[in-house]
């Protein structure tokens, strides 16, 4: 049996390292400007490979890696990113597009293969984070002025006349006259021209479509069921593959109990063992979902108890228990003032243990991957992913290949949310790899839903301390956190690119938020999780702004204070954080908790503010209880990503990150019992529908800052918003999600 | 052999009686435009009309389908309301990743050939059908907006 290729820190750092990119934490990758990126880039080179390093390429510069002009005038956009419902394609289309000069309507976009060309994050590749505007805006827009300059040039120099005579108009070189050059007929000859390395980009106070609500390029071909997902791809020949993969994870398959049953179904072509997994290949995936479900198959027992593994007895109490009563000494993450004078002096102190379960991505569409050995050699691959030149790289080693041998096809993503980076095992398409291999054919691997829930890489399992110092004036003097846990950037990147001791993606949430209280100390110790953890949308973010942001309301109710008071208090000395609040606020009608009537029934408002992403977020909910259970009626969100590129996007991706956020906070949990995932499909793992959907207000605020992140950032505030209206409404502070767990008096 | 009727168009398949319509939709005919996302009639991403009715088809065996009429999102711009279901799907900029849209597309259509003018609780429901980007607010305002 071929094993899996493990992809782990090991594995991906050196990708990054190669480059020369070291101790690169997010807060580093955020830091970098488009000026910094200088560096070869992930090359499609990875260790494996036995290539010579390729000529170093400026990643973002090369405009034929990004352009292809067609005879007919025709654009085409090859796009660092994939698109997974953000806008990613749109937005980079109005940004090439307006320096361009072409209509961003007129380009289609399509996710680039791998390349050095496109390593425009930071000196890498991803689709992630919520960096991909924002790292490739100053890039993309120079790339859209210097294939316009060259465009011009060779205008210029077929007509013999001189380029300062000649400008342009949507994807036409124009004179003062009646001359008017489509962009395709000149391409060839633009493209043979020395890039420019100094060209002027446009006055943004003239911008056509930067910063204007410019429709998405994708909503008609997926409101007709046109748009193609990795799920709807087929070659000729293959073969359809359904899995079954151990029932605890890290358990191999022993022994095929009945494998004649399954080879004497219908349309079966073969049955395979596979690392985890047991695979049977056939003329439909029907047939063979079938068919690999009939198996039955003896696995390898797990160990009987531990962490080190997933054990037999291992469940999601045991490991929150292990988290809860860790007595390690924690690696220090923030430190100001004298907490320990601070507690000893203080008029009331208060502690409080907050946690947040594992959660799966539960992306609509359920991961797919081809594989097909091509005649000359290459492997061909069709599949989801946010990182190419990794999944590159991974597929080369398994097939024995260089990474140039690979051909990696990355289609729009059904939802992504974080769920396609390289999670091992989690990922279907080694095990295509692996049946193209064994059949001599092309094969499609599906998994099912309920494979799906069996092997997503998970939200991680999270726990934090809290203790507050309030003085006698009612004003929180000290906090001091212990988080104990590991984020997926330390596992999936290694310590050098999570911050060194301290996972980055662990604790962000609950370091350098604003508020001015004196001191604060805060620490992290790493407990590793025997499961598959991921990146889900904002991350740390996701439950440390809830626990944060909750436990600020405790030290508000502890001191006699109101919240939002407080908050605007403390944020003083933080105009742009003091300004969210205040738009909030007013987006609302005017700050009020309540509780308050509303039609008969009791309602009561909490704030959350949040900085995710390099940007900042106050939200406010209101809520009231309904037959036991908290009913949320309205979210208002406002929302600072510093400056922005399409407002209807940002404002579609703020609603969806608050549902999304919504449904964790009343919904979602993924429980472990004896070694196993408690969950199998949307039955009974509710994710928020229609009949818990609020309305959601949202004001886009453009402080100028640096331009921070949009897909994400609306989320974490959800949950701590929530909450805090419950505890406003019902005196009770929720510390563990989701409040589907809690129940309430009518 | 079954004989089925998919968007005006009869279609002869040799599958076992009980395989979902889905998949032969999907796999047999490459009308790929209706998702799997579940399988277990929750998620809704699998939505086609049979004689007019939203049906989840990844529950619904093929010896069960008959003569009947089946439509698919692959045939929504034939369809009158379907039309314009469609039209205020771009006009309001429902999808994101877009995955459930064609099943959302078609219970809407199906919700106003029976229901021209639904109200927001005749919407809720008959529009169960889940999005993880959490369009269903968008969705709502379309319907309104398709129902003039």
């Amino acid at each position: 049996m071929n094993a899996l290729i493990k992809i782990d820190a090991a594995a991906a750092a050196p990708l990054l390292r190669q480059q020369g990119i070291t101790n690169l934490s997010r807060r580093q990758l955020l830091g970098l400007g488009a000026g910094a990126l200088l560096l070869g880039g992930l090359l499609s080179t990875g260790k494996a490979s036995a290539q010579p390093t390729p000529v170093a390429v400026k990643p973002g510069t090369r405009v034929p890696a990004f352009l292809v002009i067609g005879p007919d005038n025709s654009f085409k956009l090859l796009s660092p990113f994939v698109e997974g419902g953000q806008g990613i394609n749109t937005g980079t289309a109005q940004i090439v597009g307006e320096e361009l000069d072409v209509n961003p309507a007129r380009f289609e976009v399509e996710c680039a293969p791998p390349g050095a060309d496109y390593a425009v994050v930071g000196g890498m590749r991803m689709t992630g984070g919520s960096f991909s505007t924002r790292s490739s805006y100053e890039l993309m827009r120079r790339l859209g002025a210097t294939a316009r300059d060259m465009l011009i040039r060779a205008a210029a120099a077929r007509l013999n006349v001189p380029a300062s005579t000649l400008t342009t108009d949507d994807g036409h070189v124009v004179d003062a006259g009646s001359l008017r050059i489509p962009y395709g007929a000149l391409a060839a000859e633009a493209l043979a021209l020395t890039p420019a390395d100094d060209v002027k980009l446009r006055d943004p106070a003239t911008f056509r479509y930067i910063r204007k609500p410019v429709a998405r390029l994708d909503v008609r071909a997926k409101s007709t069921g046109r748009a193609e997902y990795a799920i709807d791809q087929k070659v000729e020949g293959m073969l359809y593959a359904a899995v079954q993969h151990a029932p605890v994870l890290g358990t191999e398959p022993v022994r095929l109990i009945n494998e004649s049953v399954a080879r004497g179904m219908p349309g079966v072509h073969d049955v395979h063992l596979l690392p985890g997994a047991v695979a049977v290949t056939a003329d439909s995936w029907y047939r063979a979902r079938q068919a690999v479900e009939a198996l039955q198959v003896s696995w390898s027992a797990p160990p009987a108890s531990g962490f080190d593994a997933v054990a037999a007895d291992y469940s999601s109490s045991a490991i929150l228990t292990a988290l809860k009563s860790s007595s390690v000494a924690g690696e220090r993450a923030e430190a100001v003032g004298d907490t320990k004078a601070s507690f000893a002096g203080a008029a009331k102190i208060i502690e409080a243990d907050y946690e947040a379960p594992y959660l799966v991505h539960g992306q609509l569409e359920p991961p797919s991957s081809i594989a097909r050995f091509n005649a000359d050699g290459a492997l061909e691959m069709w599949t989801p992913n946010q990182m190419p030149e990794l999944f590159q790289s991974i597929a080369a080693k398994l097939a024995g290949l260089t990474p140039e041998k690979v051909i990696l096809h990355s289609p729009i993503l059904g939802g992504f949310f974080g769920r396609h980076f390289a999670y091992g095992q989690s990922n279907p398409f080694q095990q295509a790899i692996l049946l193209a291999k064994a059949t001599g054919r092309p094969v499609k691997v599906l998994w099912s839903r309920e494979e799906e829930f069996k092997m997503d890489a998970v939200r991680p399992l999270s726990f934090s301390r809290f203790r507050g110092a309030v003085g006698k004036d009612g004003m929180p003097v000290a906090i001091q956190v212990r988080t104990v846990g590991e984020g997926p950037l330390g596992r999936w990147f290694g310590a050098a690119a999570s911050g060194g001791a301290v996972d980055s993606s662990a604790v962000e949430g609950i370091v350098e938020k604003p508020y001015d209280i004196p001191n604060r100390s805060m620490e992290y110790v790493k407990f590793v999780h025997p499961v598959t953890i991921a990146f889900w949308r904002s991350v740390g973010h996701s439950m440390n702004d809830f626990f944060y942001e909750a436990f600020f309301d405790e030290m508000a109710d502890a001191g006699n204070k109101d919240p939002f008071e407080l908050r605007r208090t403390l944020l003083a000395n933080k105009p742009r954080h003091l300004k969210l609040l205040e738009t909030v606020g007013t987006l609302s009608g005017g700050w009020k908790r309540g509780p308050f009537d509303v039609g008969g029934t009791k309602r009561a408002r909490g704030v959350s503010m949040a900085s995710p992403f390099g940007s900042e977020t106050a939200t406010i909910a209101e809520v009231s209880i309904e037959r036991g259970e908290v009913r949320v009626h309205d979210l208002w969100i406002a929302f600072d990503p510093g400056s922005i590129v399409n407002p209807a996007i940002v404002k579609s991706q703020v609603e969806s990150a608050a549902a999304l956020g919504l449904s964790a906070a009343l919904f979602e949990e993924l429980a472990y019992e004896k070694g196993k995932r408690l969950s199998h499909n949307y039955d009974d793992y509710p994710i928020l529908a229609r009949d818990a959907m609020p309305r959601v207000h949202v004001e886009i605020v453009e402080s100028g800052a640096p331009m921070g992140g949009v897909g994400e950032p609306g989320l974490p505030g959800i949950a701590p918003a929530v909450v805090n209206a419950v505890a406003a409404l019902t005196g009770r502070h929720i510390r563990a999600l989701p409040l589907a767990k809690a129940k309430f008096g009518a | 052999m079954t004989t089925i009727n998919v968007n005006g168009q009869a279609y002869e398949v040799a599958v076992e009686p009980e395989t979902p319509l889905l998949w032969i939709l999907r796999d047999t005919l490459g009308l790929t435009g209706t998702k799997y996302g579940c399988g277990i009639a929750q998620c809704g991403a699998c939505t086609v009309l049979v004689d007019g009715q939203a049906i989840r088809s990844c529950q619904m065996p093929v010896d069960s389908v008959g003569s009947a009429d089946i439509r698919t999102i692959e045939a929504i711009e034939r369809d009158e309301i379907g039309r314009k279901v469609v039209e205020a799907w771009v006009q309001e900029q429902v999808p994101q990743c877009g995955y459930c849209q064609s099943g959302q597309v078609m219970a809407a259509t199906a919700l106003l050939k029976q229901n021209p003018h639904p109200t927001d609780s005749d919407i809720a429901d008959a529009m169960t059908n889940l999005c993880r980007c959490g369009t269903y607010n968008r969705v709502a305002s379309a319907i309104h907006q398709a129902a003039g």
